[in-house]
C-alpha cells in the first residue's frame, strides 16, 4: 500500500536564484507590514485609520505566501509536479478534470466563502479591533491556510477521498463513524445560524423581503431562460440577472409607497415557516431551475462586492471608531456574546481565521480537478488568504460604526427594551454613549430599524453602506444598506439550498449502507424523505433561535462556532495522522501546532458552554437558574411570561446536550487517532491509503503568475503536441 | 497608440476567457473542438447542456458557510 518508493529520487528543486529586485520588494513588504502593525499595536487615543489593518493584512498575507507557504509545499509536502494528479490520470469529463489552476481557484474560493466570514468578525468587534484582527490575520496564515492546504494535498494523493473516508481509513472505523455523525450535526447548526442571519436581517423590513423574495422568480426565470431558450449562455444569463437584481433593491424602497408596505413586513415566525418551506422546496426541485441560477448570481455578486469593498475602503479610508480592545475582553460580560477573550473570540471568528468546514471542500471536490501538485499551494494557502481578506473587511466594516449605535444594534431586544430611548439609556449603561435623536437618525439614513438588528448582517450592512456613501458619494446610503443586506441573504440562501441537498446526499448515503435502494439519489421518495429529515433538523434549530427570549444569535453563535472549530479539529488531527503515518515526524509541527491550539480553544470553551456555574455562559446552568425561578412561580427578564420561561429551559439544555456531544465526538476522533500516532511513531512510518506515483504527461505553471521557465517549458510542451497530433493525421 | 489598444485587446480577451471558464460556459467550445478533432459530430448545444444538468443534478455541489 505504500507507495513512496515508487517515486523516482527527485533531483533538487529547481532554484531560481533571488534577483537583488526581488530582495528589494520583499524588504519592501516587510517594512510596510512591520510599520502597520507597530502602528496599530502603538496607538493610544487617537484616531487610527481603518487602512493601517488593510495593509497590515496584504503584507501579512504576501510575505506568509511566498516564505511559509511555499517552504510547506517544498520542504514538507515536497509537492513533485512529475507526479499525475488524479485529474490527469482518471480524467472522464464529469468530477474528474484537468482545470486550468485560475479557474480552479476562482470554484474553490467561491465554494468555501460564504456568509461566514462576514459575521463573526462582525460580532467579535464586541472585543475591540485588535484582539480580531491579529486572530484573523495569525491564525490564516499558522492555522487556516495550512489545514485547507494540506486536506486538499492529501486528498489529491488519494484520489480525491472525503475527510470522513480518509478518517475511516487512516484513523479507524470507530473514528470513522464519529467524523461521519459530527459532519452532518456540525452542518445541521451552521444552516440553522446562517438562516437565523437571515431571518434577524429581514424581520419587519418590508424593503429586504421584496428584494429577497424577489430573487427567487428571478432565479426562475434565469434557469427557465438557460434551460429552454439559450442553453449555456451563462453570462448573458448572469447579466440579466444582475440587472433585474439591482432593479429589485432600488424597488425595495418604494415599497411602502406601493402600499405594500404591510403585507411585506413579517415577524420571524413567519419568515422562519417561509424559510423552511422554502428550503425543502428548493433542494428537491431540478437544480437547473433554481440552485444553479442562484449559484451564478450569488458567485457574481460575491466577488463583486468583495472587489467593491476593497477599493471602497482605500478612497474612503475610514477611521476606526472601535476601541482598540474594550473592557468586554477581559470581564467578559458583553452583550453581543458572553465570556472572555479567551477562549471566546476564537470561536466567534471561525471563517476567516480557521474554519472546519473548508476541509469538506478541499477533500472531495476540487482535489479531483488540481492539473499539477505544486498548484495546491495557490488554491488551498491563497485561496483561504482571500476569505481571511474578506474577514478582515468586514471587521473594518464594524469598527468603523460608532460604539453606541454598534452595541444598541446588536444587544438582544431584552436588553435594549426596543425604542430609540430605552436603547440610549441601555448604551450608556455600557459606558458609551448615544443620543436617541442620533440612533433616530441613523435609522433614517438607511431606511431600517436599527436597534437590537442582531444577527451582524445588518451591522455588516450599515458599516458597508457608510464606507461606501463616503467612498462613491451620492447620498445612496439606503441603497447600500440593501444591497449589502441582499448580498449577504443572497449567499446565505444559496449555502441552505446547497448544505439542504448535501445533507441529503449523505442521508441517503449513509442509510443506503443498510437500505441500498434508498441510495439511489434519483428515487423521489428516497429523495424526499431525505430532504424532509434534512430541513426539519435545522428547521427546528433556527426555531429555537428565533423563539429564544435570551437572542438566538447571543445562544446559537458560540454553538456554531465551535462546531465549526471542531470539525477543523478533525481535519488537522487526519493531517498530524497521515505525517506520521508517512514518516514525516519532523515536520509534524506545522498541522500539530494549529491542532493543539485548536484543542485547547475549543475544549475550553465547549467545557465552559458545558459547565460553567455562570448562567450567562453555562447552558445547563442557565437553564438551572431559570428552571428554579419558574418552580418558585418567578420570571426572570428577558423572559416575559411563564412559556417563555419554558422556553429557555428547553432551548438551553438542547444546545447544552447538543455542545456536549460535539466535543464528545471530537474527543472519540482524537483519542482514536493517538492510537494511531502511538504505533505511526514506534514503526517510524505506516502503510497508508496513498496512490502510487504515475509519470505525469502535462505542463502547467504552479502559481498565478508563470514564471519565464515556465512559460517557456508550457510553449515547448504544446509545440511537441502539435507535432503529435500533425503526425498522426 | 497601436500597442495601448493591442494591449487593451488581449486584457479584455484574457477576462473574456476567465468569465467563460469560471462560468462553464467555454466547456462547450471545448466540445466542439474535441468533437472536432476527432471527427465526430457534436450533438446540439440543448443536448449538451442537458447533459450537464443531468450530471450536476447528482453531484453534491458543497458551499460553505
Amino acid at each position: 500500500m505504500s507507495t513512496t518508493t515508487s517515486t523516482p529520487p527527485s533531483p533538487p528543486a529547481p532554484r531560481a536564484r533571488r534577483s537583488p529586485a526581488s530582495i528589494a520588494v520583499w524588504v519592501a513588504v516587510a517594512l510596510v507590514g512591520a510599520t502597520c502593525w507597530t502602528v496599530l499595536a502603538l496607538s493610544r487615543g487617537e484616531s487610527v485609520s481603518a487602512l493601517w489593518i488593510l495593509f497590515a493584512a496584504l503584507a501579512s498575507y504576501a510575505i506568509a505566501y511566498r516564505f511559509y507557504a511555499r517552504f510547506i509545499g517544498r520542504k514538507v509536502l515536497r509537492l513533485d509536479d512529475r507526479r499525475a494528479t488524479p485529474a490527469e490520470r482518471l480524467e472522464n469529463g464529469t468530477d474528474f478534470e484537468v482545470t486550468d489552476r485560475r479557474v480552479l481557484f476562482g470554484h474553490h474560493f467561491a465554494a468555501i466563502a460564504g456568509a461566514g466570514p462576514l459575521v463573526g468578525p462582525v460580532l467579535a468587534a464586541q472585543m475591540g479591533y485588535l484582539p480580531g484582527t491579529v486572530w484573523i490575520i495569525v491564525g490564516v496564515i499558522l492555522a487556516g491556510a495550512v489545514q485547507d492546504m494540506v486536506v486538499l494535498f492529501l486528498s489529491m494523493r488519494r484520489d480525491g477521498k472525503s475527510l470522513g473516508q480518509m478518517v475511516r481509513e487512516e484513523i479507524g472505523v470507530v473514528g470513522g463513524i464519529a467524523a461521519l455523525i459530527a459532519v452532518f450535526a456540525i452542518m445541521i447548526i451552521i444552516l440553522a445560524v446562517l438562516s437565523l442571519v437571515v431571518v434577524n436581517a429581514l424581520a419587519e423590513s418590508p424593503w429586504g423581503v421584496f428584494s429577497i423574495g424577489l430573487t427567487i422568480p428571478i432565479a426562475l426565470f434565469m434557469g427557465v431562460y438557460l434551460r429552454y431558450l439559450r442553453p449555456g449562455r451563462v453570462l448573458e444569463t448572469t447579466a440579466i440577472g444582475v440587472v433585474l437584481l439591482l432593479l429589485a433593491i432600488i424597488g425595495g424602497g418604494y415599497v411602502e409607497s406601493w402600499g405594500l408596505g404591510e403585507a411585506l413586513t413579517l415577524d420571524k415566525e413567519t419568515l422562519t415557516l417561509m424559510l423552511v418551506g422554502y428550503g425543502f422546496v428548493a433542494s428537491i426541485l431540478p437544480v437547473w431551475m433554481l440552485l444553479t441560477p442562484r449559484d451564478y448570481l450569488s458567485t457574481f455578486m460575491k466577488v463583486g462586492v468583495i472587489v467593491l469593498l476593497a477599493i471602497g475602503l482605500v478612497l474612503a479610508r475610514p477611521v476606526l471608531e472601535n476601541e482598540k480592545v474594550t473592557d468586554f475582553a477581559t470581564s467578559g460580560e458583553g452583550p453581543v456574546f458572553a465570556g472572555q477573550l479567551f477562549p471566546f473570540l476564537f470561536i466567534t471568528i471561525a471563517c476567516g481565521a480557521l474554519s472546519g468546514f473548508h476541509a469538506l471542500i478541499s477533500s472531495g471536490t476540487t482535489p479531483k480537478m488540481v492539473a499539477k501538485e505544486r498548484q495546491v499551494m495557490m488554491i488551498g494557502y491563497g485561496g483561504m488568504l482571500m476569505e481571511s481578506f474578506v474577514a478582515i473587511s468586514a471587521l473594518i466594516a464594524a469598527s468603523v460604526i460608532d460604539p453606541g449605535l454598534y452595541y444598541a444594534m446588536n444587544a438582544p431586544l431584552g436588553a435594549t427594551g426596543g425604542t430609540a430611548e430605552s436603547a440610549a439609556e441601555f448604551v450608556a449603561g455600557l459606558g458609551f454613549s448615544i443620543t436617541p435623536d442620533q440612533l433616530t437618525a441613523a435609522a433614517a439614513s438607511v431606511e431600517e430599524e436599527l436597534i437590537s438588528r442582531t444577527g451582524g448582517a445588518p451591522t455588516l450592512a450599515f458599516g458597508i453602506s457608510l464606507i461606501f456613501d463616503e467612498a462613491f458619494g451620492g447620498g445612496l446610503a439606503a441603497f447600500w444598506y440593501h444591497f449589502a443586506i441582499m448580498f449577504e441573504a443572497l449567499f446565505i440562501l444559496t449555502a441552505v439550498d446547497a448544505g439542504t441537498r448535501v445533507g441529503r446526499f449523505m442521508l441517503q448515503d449513509t442509510v443506503g449502507n443498510v437500505w441500498p435502494k434508498f441510495a439511489d439519489t434519483s428515487w423521489k421518495p428516497a429523495a424526499w424523505a431525505a430532504s424532509a429529515v434534512v430541513v426539519a433538523c435545522w428547521g427546528y434549530m433556527l426555531y429555537v433561535g428565533v423563539t429564544d427570549p435570551l437572542g438566538g444569535i447571543n445562544q446559537l453563535f458560540p454553538l456554531f462556532g465551535i462546531a465549526n472549530q471542531l470539525l477543523a479539529a478533525i481535519a488537522l488531527t487526519l493531517c498530524v495522522t497521515l505525517f506520521l503515518k508517512h514518516g514525516w515526524l519532523r515536520y509534524v509541527w506545522v498541522p500539530a501546532v494549529p491542532l493543539a491550539w485548536d484543542l485547547v480553544v475549543t475544549m475550553t470553551a465547549s467545557y465552559q458552554k458545558v459547565f460553567s456555574s455562570n448562567p450567562k455562559i453555562g447552558y445547563f446552568a442557565q437553564a438551572d437558574t431559570y428552571r428554579d425561578a419558574r418552580d418558585a412561580g418567578e420570571v426572570l427578564a428577558p423572559a416575559a411570561d411563564a412559556s417563555q420561561m419554558d422556553t429557555v429551559i428547553r432551548n438551553s439544555t438542547t444546545n447544552g446536550v447538543l455542545q456536549a456531544a460535539f466535543a464528545l465526538l471530537v474527543i472519540v476522533i482524537v483519542a482514536n487517532a493517538v492510537l494511531v500516532w502511538v504505533r505511526a511513531v514506534r514503526a517510524g512510518s505506516l502503510p497508508t491509503t496513498e496512490v502510487p506515483a504515475v509519470p505525469s504527461t502535462i505542463v502547467a505553471p504552479a502559481d498565478f503568475v508563470a514564471t519565464r521557465e515556465e512559460k517557456a517549458e508550457l510553449a515547448a510542451w504544446e509545440a511537441e503536441r502539435r507535432e503529435k497530433a500533425g503526425a498522426e493525421v | 497608440m497601436i500597442a495601448l489598444a493591442e494591449r487593451t485587446r488581449r486584457a479584455w480577451a484574457g477576462v473574456r476567457w476567465y468569465l467563460r471558464e469560471v462560468s462553464g460556459e467555454g466547456r462547450w467550445d471545448a466540445y466542439v473542438a474535441r468533437c472536432a478533432a476527432d471527427g465526430v459530430e457534436p450533438v446540439s448545444r440543448r443536448e449538451f447542456e442537458r447533459h450537464r444538468d443531468h450530471l450536476r443534478e447528482h453531484a453534491a455541489a458543497g458551499r460553505c458557510c
